[in-house]
């Protein structure tokens, strides 16, 4: 089926739900950039997505704690693109954190690429996309900014600012005609989740992406990936704290 | 979700160093006549010549291209050039001289149709040439050579043009015509922006005795008495114009609506110094003195389908063809000129896919065969253009002429999410009747050509002369549209 978007960019493009995003789109003929941070990453993606002939796939090494190239980068790419109506935001880190541990390395390095880095390129494109009155926004977000859970305290913080920041976005510029959709996703196979063993309710990361697009082209506010998780947090977010503590998540 | 080490985060960025962006508020979403696509462009709207030549050097220090609108008539991508500078001339609209004895006018590239023919018809005088609607500036006639309903006898607006000043991305600020660069003069107009930007034009207008015109309208029953009719009239009548019922089939093919208008001459008009007043041109903005025209297309658009356009021309062919038939009424000029003004907005009965106009050129010997096949593809294809008109042509001596000794026919295609492709494959069918024909095709309106196409009937030679001059006036190639990238691609050879 032929995307409704004819150019978009994905940042944090070189693996997981980014990478298999960028997959989709371009196998539906739309022209996407990708952006990471791991050049070698991104030319093998790209050779294998544009191993057809069509030039669909660009890709743009960039760290995303850089931000202060994102304007003249963000431009670049819409101009090499010849405009962008669809981004997504996929960029996420999720170090290992022990039980007792207390790293504000890895701490810093989650708020940075999960939140500021987002912040730093959602801005930018909502200016956009504001401006002249349509596109579509989607931030990866999580189910683990949905509660503050003793096992990821920087990592919850991260998406649970995520969510509030795209919140405030949408009710910003949502009335233009732009969707800004959040999209939580529970445990995805992804390189990043490797080695944290089975988790439940665990999907594909092609599954996930299909979920995300039609979301996207739905411009549903929140989208929980798979829908189940909606159900689920419908009761963990209403258990009350003196409870949550005891559950140990 | 992209995994990154925690070993590298301090490392520097592999990012290459960029150019710096362009400002960002001037961004703004430029759209099609026709609605059919838009684009993000940079907008500038400068005032003087000096405006234009900094914002060609903008586009020089961003790398960026430059598309030259004025106010965006073309049906399609003419003056769009997505993600880069769009030099938008509607500020740059003043009346810089006017001889009320001579009819001789010179205007800066952003002043309309309206803006001149509100300004000299009080003295007596009106454009020798108009499009449909009045919004037109002069920057896009030259651009475009645009035509009117009396192209056959008066040629294209650019037969009118007594010279022009052009600001090319050289530098140089050119005075052009027959006489001086002569070549650059026939190049530019018809050239669509591509040459370099309109910043004067002087041009002769018409003289006339009253602020009305004389029309006949009356019915023909099918295609080859339309071609009869307009081959008997010509000679004689001052404007010539057909609506075409798309849907009527079988022995009512082509039926149609003519209506022929006459200037009157001096002492007919008993009043003249009332009718030419801009007053009694201007066209009313209710329909029976009730229902403001501003909301029509509201209600139009509850027939904006096959079925509700099936009936609205049937309805119409059968008013004009019995009540209306054979009628010689009084007009104003803008009420006769300006059709496509009549009803405000009506184009937004077509949204939210838009429309294309599907505009061909073709010799007289051919045209009747080559229309007959072109509705009957239509209606094969289950795409029936909305509305369809009819109009005689003359040949002329400019470089990208769409003008033929012949005929043209304008078909209004709906585009909807469902059947955008269907109506380029269309198009593509329709493009090859027009080639086999000996057609040529009209950059204002054109939306669905490709390269090959507009080689085929531009032909080598005239190709080359004009990718000469482009080469000449514009080395860097800063003016592009996506018209242009459409159809010649960037290098011009």
């Amino acid at each position: 089926m032929p995307s409704v978007w004819k150019q978009a960019i994905i940042v944090g493009a070189s693996s997981g739900i980014g990478e298999e995003l960028a997959r989709q789109l371009v196998a539906q003929g739309c022209r996407v950039a990708l952006v990471a941070r791991r050049q070698e990453e991104l030319e093998r993606i790209v050779s294998a997505l544009n191993a057809g002939g069509v030039q669909n796939a660009l890709i743009y090494p960039h760290d995303v704690r850089h931000s202060e190239e994102i304007p003249t980068l963000f431009q670049k790419i819409a101009h090499d693109l010849g405009g962008v109506d669809l981004f997504i935001y996929a960029a996420g880190v999720m170090p290992a954190v022990e039980p007792n541990e207390y790293c504000f390395e890895k701490d810093r390095q989650m708020i940075e690429i999960n939140l500021l880095g987002a912040i730093g390129w959602i801005n930018e494109v909502a200016q956009r996309f504001g401006q002249t009155h349509s596109g579509t926004i989607v931030g990866i977000s999580s189910v683990a900014g949905e509660r503050g859970r003793m096992t990821m305290p920087a990592y919850c913080t991260s998406k649970a600012a995520f969510t509030t920041y795209l919140e405030a976005i949408r009710n910003r510029i949502g009335r233009y005609g732009v969707k800004v959709v959040t999209v939580k996703p529970g445990p995805v196979i992804t390189p990043m989740t490797a080695g944290l063993g089975k988790m439940p309710l665990q999907i594909t990361a092609e599954r996930a992406a299909s979920e995300i697009l039609v979301a996207a082209k739905r411009g549903r506010a929140n989208a929980f990936v798979p829908h189940t998780w909606r159900w689920i947090f419908l009761i963990l977010r209403n258990v009350p704290s003196f409870v949550f503590k005891k559950l140990k998540l | 979700m992209a995994v990154q080490s925690l070993e590298n985060q301090k490392e520097e960025s592999v990012s290459t160093p960029l150019e710096k962006p362009l400002p960002l508020d001037h961004l703004e979403r430029v759209e099609a006549w026709g609605m059919n696509t838009s684009v993000c462009s940079y907008v500038y709207r400068p005032t003087t010549v000096e405006g234009i030549r900094e914002v060609f050097q903008i586009a020089k220090a961003h790398d960026r291209t430059v598309a030259l609108r004025g106010s965006g008539c073309s049906y399609g991508d003419a003056s769009l050039g997505a993600e880069n500078i769009s030099l938008d001339l509607t500020r740059m609209n003043r009346i810089l001289d006017w001889s009320p004895e001579t009819g001789v006018i010179r205007v800066e590239p952003g002043a309309t149709i309206r803006n001149i023919w509100q300004y000299v018809i009080e003295d007596g005088w009106w454009l020798p040439v108009v499009s449909g609607t009045m919004f037109v500036s002069m920057g896009g006639a030259l651009g475009m050579n645009i035509h009117g309903k009396n192209n056959y006898g008066m040629g294209p607006f650019g037969e009118h043009v007594l010279a022009f000043d052009l600001l090319t991305p050289a530098g140089e600020l050119l005075r052009c015509s027959r006489e001086e660069n002569s070549e650059l003069f026939f190049g530019a107009i018809g050239g669509f922006g591509m040459l370099g930007c309109f910043v004067s034009v002087t041009l002769r207008l018409k003289r006339i005795y009253s602020g009305q015109l004389s029309v006949y309208a009356f019915a023909t029953p099918d295609l080859s008495t339309l071609f009869r009719e307009f081959e008997a009239r010509m000679g004689s009548a001052d404007y010539l114009v057909a609506w075409v019922d798309c849907f009527a089939t079988g022995k009512a093919l082509g039926r149609s609506l003519i209506h022929q208008a006459d200037y009157l001459a001096k002492g007919v008009d008993p009043t003249p110094t009332q009718t030419l007043r801009v007053k009694h041109q201007e066209l009313p903005e209710t329909i029976l003195g009730l229902i403001p025209k501003s909301i029509m297309w509201r209600f139009m658009k509850l027939f904006g389908n096959n079925w509700g356009m099936r009936l609205i021309n049937r309805t119409k062919y059968v008013q004009g063809s019995t009540l209306g038939n054979k009628k010689t009424f009084r007009q104003s000029h803008a009420a006769f000129a300006f059709l496509l003004d009549y009803v405000p907005n009506w184009k937004f009965i077509y949204k939210p896919g838009g429309l294309i106009q599907y505009q061909s050129f073709v010799p007289e010997a051919t045209a009747e065969a080559c229309f007959r096949a072109q509705l009957e593809t239509c209606q094969r294809a289950g795409i029936v253009p909305f509305l369809g008109v009819f109009k005689r042509h003359r040949k002329d001596s400019f470089l990208m002429s769409h003008a033929v000794e012949g005929y043209s026919f304008a078909l209004d295609l709906p585009v909807t999410k469902h059947n955008r492709e269907r109506v380029w494959s269309l198009a593509k069918e329709l493009n090859q009747l027009v080639l086999e024909a000996g057609g040529r095709f009209y950059f204002a309106k054109d939306s669905t050509l490709d390269s090959e196409t507009a080689r085929s009937y531009l032909g080598e030679e005239a190709l080359h002369r004009f990718y000469a001059l482009k080469r000449s006036c514009d080395p860097h190639n800063l003016l592009q549209t996506e018209l242009s990238r459409r159809l010649f691609g960037t290098d011009w050879k």
